[in-house]
């Protein structure tokens, strides 16, 4: 399954063609369905299958999956790309302001597989118990519009995630039967999984972890990564 | 009843059906019921507003978040190695089979893969866990369905699956053993002996709870054709786990999409579905697989190859650039971790995919038109730990 090798073993995979034929298939039928619809899309052969699908075919993308047989609704969520200001060093950006010290140069934002262009990537995952396979669908949604279809009349799991998701990231999803919060009380401000949203544990008490990443005493630092 | 093989029509009649559940014939005056938080068969902090018309329900809302502990933003600032003790505590009966699925996915972004006999030995844990936390599921479901005698059972024979998890990992709810590359130790001395007793034990304890409970006449009355789930709804829910087979579809993630680093193909099983999708079959499918699980054990246990039990791993992981999703079958249902890495010793983003939470939101579904207490056999068989459910 994986390219590198463990350290002992030679796996046989890691000389093999890295071509998928199975997933190569599904993605050309969804791209053949779906059209100029389909933006991206990442193959790890053997693996998984990722595709990334514009905004308005979002929806499109849910109907076409079902009626190619992945019935099975694993999860919806979204990623916030943005790099987090609030390092787990003692110099991050917030810190840097209130000390008083020159700010420091954000880190450039990338995307991940099947590309991006946007902070905020929807992600969802749908699978086919008959082909044994799996989707990674993702849609990039613009920062001053955060809207998306519901996938909830495609996938009736779809709702709470959808739910859960618009409180954790402040998305909206047009059609969804029932908006309202899941988890966090409903006067609750700010979208907690933002990664400009600040873990205020964290502020209080910064990185206790950052310990256990010392070199323990008399051993070699093997990886001269022990800062 | 026709054979109907589109999809859509299939869930277009099945809304109907809950439609037709509802007697609105001899409407009276509604009701609101609130169940929980602090509801015995609410397994933790689960909340049920059920509006009622006399015995029926009308509709059942579930309200989460009295548990929820942020763990999706708590994996954003921790090492790998320390997420592995948080995620412990998402299912905390199978706490051992929570570690599982991020363990492997961090091991597939970073090309790792533990020796054998770790493998071995991790899916030995994993199937322990899973009699840990279904064994309960027994005892307890009997309970809320007014049966006591079952529980103390189920809590008697659990505890010897417990002890062999306590004597090879030193922790009985939070064991936090699985290693990236492998496991912390190996296993104790005399432990596949003791093992083999437990897991017999435990054999005989499931014989136990068929004549007492499952045969039960009053159980059946109170489980068959309630709260009945058709695999098409099933499916687009995203149950998983004892709920999707207990609805007849046949699908298992250790047999049909088992990652790599557990040995289930090298065990001889059976994956048990039963066609009804009702509370009966969900607890009959879930003690098959307790029987499943304590034979894959057995079998394991006795061809242990020997060799280390760590991979040669980097002692400061860093996971490198990429994305997996790695899912396992977990005790609940299918328990996966999407994981997104930027090379860090950090995560970037953990999706926590909890069998839980995809169980529990057909809930207002399947209690539609249902009856006052056969809402408790419905939330019990359905089986869920608020943990899994809240995060």
């Amino acid at each position: 399954m994986s390219q590198l090798s463990s350290p002992e073993t030679e796996t046989p995979e890691a000389t093999a063609p890295q071509i998928d034929e199975a997933r190569e298939a599904v993605l050309a039928e969804v791209t053949a369905r779906l059209g100029d619809g389909v933006v991206g899309s990442h193959i790890r052969p053997g693996d998984d299958l990722w595709i990334r699908v514009d905004r308005a075919n979002w929806v499109a993308a849910a109907e076409v999956a079902k009626a190619m047989g992945y019935r099975f609704f694993d999860f919806l969520s979204a990623i916030d790309w943005l790099p987090s200001p609030f390092g787990r060093d003692m110099d991050s950006q917030e810190d840097r302001i209130v000390s008083g010290a020159p700010a420091k140069e954000p880190e450039a934002m990338v995307q991940g597989y099947a590309g991006g262009e946007t902070r905020f990537q929807l992600l969802a995952r749908v699978y086919s118990i008959s082909a044994g396979m799996g989707i990674t669908f993702k849609c990039d949604l613009p920062d001053n519009d955060l809207t998306a279809g519901t996938w909830s009349n495609v996938y009736a799991g779809a709702n709470w995630h959808e739910r859960e998701a618009r409180e954790m990231f402040g998305f909206s999803f047009d059609g969804h039967p029932n908006m309202i919060n899941l988890y966090l009380p409903a006067d609750f401000v700010g979208h907690p999984l933002r990664k400009d949203f600040p873990l205020l544990a964290r502020r209080v008490r910064p990185w206790p972890g950052i310990v256990d990443v010392e070199p323990m005493p008399g051993v070699a630092d093997e990886e001269g990564e022990g800062e | 009843m026709t054979a109907v093989s589109d999809p859509q029509s299939v869930a277009a009649l099945a809304a109907e059906a809950v439609d037709n559940r509802v007697n609105l014939d001899f409407e009276t005056e509604g009701m609101t019921l609130n169940m929980g938080p602090q509801h015995p068969a609410t397994h933790g902090t689960l909340r049920i507003i059920a509006r009622l018309d006399g015995e029926q329900v009308i509709s059942a809302e579930p309200m989460c978040g009295y548990m929820h502990r942020g763990y999706e933003k708590l994996t954003e600032v921790r090492t790998y190695p320390q997420i592995n003790a948080l995620i412990n505590r998402i299912d905390w009966l199978g706490s051992f089979a929570n570690e599982v699925p991020f363990i492997l996915a961090a091991e597939k972004l970073m090309g790792v893969e533990a020796p054998p006999r770790a493998q071995w030995i991790r899916t030995i844990l994993f199937e322990m866990s899973r009699i840990a936390n279904i064994s309960l599921f027994l005892g307890d479901f009997g309970l809320q369905l007014g049966g006591m005698t079952a529980l103390f059972y189920a809590f008697r024979d659990r505890e010897w699956v417990l002890n062999q998890i306590e004597s090879a990992t030193g922790g009985r709810f939070h064991p936090n053993f699985d290693r990236i590359g492998g496991l912390k130790d190996d296993l104790p001395k005399g432990w596949i002996e003791s093992s083999h007793t437990a897991m017999d034990k435990l054999l005989a304890f499931c014989d136990e709870i068929e004549d007492l409970l499952v045969g039960n006449e009053i159980f059946q009355a109170r489980t068959r054709g309630i709260g009945v789930i058709p695999a098409e709804i099933a499916l687009s829910y995203g149950l998983s786990g004892a709920n999707l087979r207990a609805s007849g579809v046949d699908w298992d993630l250790r047999r049909d999409n088992c990652p790599p680093g557990l040995v289930y193909d090298k065990a001889d099983w059976k994956v048990w579905t039963h066609p009804d999708g009702d509370c009966f079959a969900r607890t009959w499918v879930r003690l098959q697989e307790t029987r499943e699980a304590a034979k894959i054990v057995k079998q394991l246990l006795d061809t242990i190859p020997s060799g280390p039990v760590m991979a040669k791993v980097p002692r400061i992981i860093k996971v490198p650039e990429g994305e997996a999703y790695v899912a396992t079958e977990n005790p609940l249902g299918e328990m996966g971790y999407y994981v997104v890495s930027k090379g860090d010793l950090v995560p970037f983003r953990v999706k926590i995919r909890s069998a839980s939470f995809n169980n529990i939101s057909v809930v207002p579904w399947v209690a539609r038109g249902a009856y006052v207490p056969d809402l408790i056999s419905i939330l019990g068989s359905l089986y869920f730990i608020l943990g899994d459910i809240d995060r």
